[in-house]
């Protein structure tokens, strides 16, 4: 779990996350606003589809990969924006190489 | 040669990273009358170390510490300098371009780009080293640098049950700065081993004559005061289903414990960075002191491929202070070499440069050796999984060196470790280490994996943005 340490209304934005909106604070990091919503598990892993979660934070690991407005991103790498919508729980990677 | 008229190319000096050792380098090189950009995959200035700066949410930015205050100085001068700045540029390539050229590769948004530089500095900065133990891929399992920057930059901390696991500057800081945001610490599990102490003695003098050792000795206090610290700690589990809820440990000559755990943070210490240099063809060294591959630099920071310098933790761990002098070192070399500056002006400007790193780097060995990471978290045993991305255990490392699996670069071939997208940054050392016992090899015999570009994966969208040739190139560029 993770939670905020400054409550403010100030910046607040909503996402839709797997169809539920969700509360952000404009130009925080998905991954930041998605933990902060009490969600670790962002995707299932490639080969044996078991739950993974962000670990590094700074684009290196991979494990934070959601699909946002279509596309397949690290959401840690990701700031969020009004109205994005993020898709969590894909196991199966659409990268190069 | 092409030009890419959106990206500015070429330029004299390209700066890959934006934390400190980049933020000078590019600063000082800007101020030599030189054509700069800096590249950085975030999409604000300041690296991990300084990581949102200039932006931090947070109510009061002081619990991050002294250190963490110095980076503004630093994104200011940057930005007053007049080089350019991309942010959100993620650089997948150095490499040989035409003319004496280097041409570096990177992608902006969705498309992919090449630009020309007569000169690159790498200022990709440090890692996290893996931590592989039982149950570290479970969802509420997170680098400890991972959290301090959730912290630095969402103002979010850890909570419910939280444990710190490992050994490492970072490790105490980060326990000191969310203890200083409210945040609330279950235990505190130290993994260094206590023979780490009698090492670090002799390094002792170097230490006490250190920046390190007043805000050292103060923050490890506020952390024994605010959390519950186990010392001596000799194995770790990360246990749960779905995601985290138990952490077992055992302790020297003690049966296992465990405690309840909703995150748990591991951190033993940080590594260069090395993927672009070594991609790049940078010849790589093994050091024993520091448990990492360096990259081959002499004392301005170049490599072993002409055009190419590599400044500041990437090139060995020293620390963020130490980092932006090593910038500033080989942004006078860039200069030398460029002709814009002759070599005594170049060793003239050098000499308080060279002074001031070598205050910055007292007292590091002391470090080194008090937070050196134990074998028994570098080596993993059993069904750990070494390698994240392709879930590759520890067994089946070594069974890969029983078949007569020779090196790193083969085991790809075995069980695909270290192609996943994270290219090896999360196993390349641990896959290293499993190979070099089980062959009974040292680690610079055994080295670590030939990386190839891209050194980021890239969607295939990203390839159909990229001129194909040389010619497509040119006619794009106009
Ligand atoms: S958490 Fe590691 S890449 Fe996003």
């Amino acid at each position: 779990m993770f939670r905020r340490t400054v409550e403010s209304t100030a910046a607040t934005i909503s996402l839709v996350v797997d169809g539920n909106e969700v509360r952000a604070r404009a130009g925080e990091s998905l991954a930041a606003a998605l933990l902060a919503e009490g969600l670790l598990s962002f995707r299932r892993s490639a080969v044996s589809g078991v739950p993974r979660g962000p670990w590094c934070l700074m684009g290196a690991c991979f494990e934070c990969l959601v699909t946002i407005d279509g596309a397949r991103q690290r959401a840690c790498m990701i700031r969020a924006v009004d109205g994005m919508h993020i898709e969590t729980g894909e196991g199966r990677r659409r990268l190069l190489p | 040669m092409s030009s890419n008229r959106e990206l500015g190319d070429p330029y004299e000096l390209v700066v890959v990273g934006a934390g400190p050792a980049g933020l000078a380098a590019a600063t000082a090189a800007a101020g030599l009358g030189i054509n700069t950009v800096l590249l950085d995959e975030q999409s604000s200035l300041g690296g991990q170390i300084y990581r949102a700066i200039e932006e931090t949410p947070l109510a009061d930015p002081a619990v991050l510490g002294k250190s963490y205050g110095r980076g503004r100085l630093l994104v200011r001068s940057f930005v007053a300098s007049g080089a350019r700045h991309i942010p959100g540029a993620s650089v997948w390539h150095v490499a040989e371009g035409q003319g004496g050229c280097l041409t570096v590769g990177l992608s902006v948004g969705s498309a992919a780009h090449m630009i020309e530089a007569r000169r690159v500095i790498l200022a990709t900065g440090a890692l996290e080293r893996p931590f592989p133990i039982p149950g570290w891929t479970l969802p509420g399992v997170l680098a400890a640098g991972g959290a301090q920057t959730l912290l630095k930059s969402a103002a979010i901390v850890p909570a419910g049950y939280v444990v710190l696991a490992g050994t490492g500057p970072l490790l105490w800081l980060f326990a000191a700065q969310m203890l200083r945001a409210g945040g609330r610490i279950t235990a505190f599990l130290d993994t260094a081993s206590v023979e780490n102490r009698r090492a670090a003695l002799a390094h002792l003098p170097g230490f006490l004559a250190s920046s390190y050792f007043r805000e050292g000795l103060d923050l490890m206090r506020a952390v024994r005061r605010g959390a519950q610290v186990v010392r001596g700690v000799k194995a770790l589990v990360a246990h749960g289903t779905e995601r985290l809820s138990e952490v077992a440990f055992r302790r020297l000559g003690s049966t296992e414990e465990r405690i309840p755990a909703d995150i748990l943070l591991l951190h033993q210490g940080v590594v260069p960075d090395l993927n672009l240099a070594a991609a790049a063809g940078c010849k790589l060294t093994w050091d024993e002191r520091q448990l990492a591959f360096l990259p081959v630099t002499d004392r301005w920071g170049a490599s072993s491929v002409e055009g190419i310098a590599i400044a500041g933790d990437g090139a060995g761990i020293m620390g963020s202070e130490a980092a932006a002098e090593r910038g500033r070192l080989a942004a006078l070399d860039a200069a030398c070499r460029l002709g814009r500056i002759t070599q005594s002006d170049r060793d003239r400007k050098a000499a308080p440069v060279a002074k001031a790193l070598a205050r910055a780097t007292r007292g590091r060995a002391f470090l080194d050796a008090l937070f050196r990471p134990t074998r028994a978290f570098r080596v993993p045993e059993g069904e750990t999984i070494v390698c994240r991305c392709e879930e590759v255990t520890a067994r089946q490392v070594r069974e890969s060196a029983a078949f007569g699996c020779p090196g790193p670069n083969q085991l790809k071939a075995f069980l695909r470790a270290g192609m996943g997208p994270c290219q090896g940054r999360m196993c390349g050392l641990t896959v290293s280490a499993l190979l070099a016992e089980a062959r009974g090899v040292t680690m610079g015999e055994i080295g670590y994996f030939r990386l190839r570009p891209p050194v980021k994966p890239l969607t295939l969208s990203e390839l159909a943005a990229l001129p194909a040739t040389p010619a497509a190139m040119e006619a794009v560029g106009r």
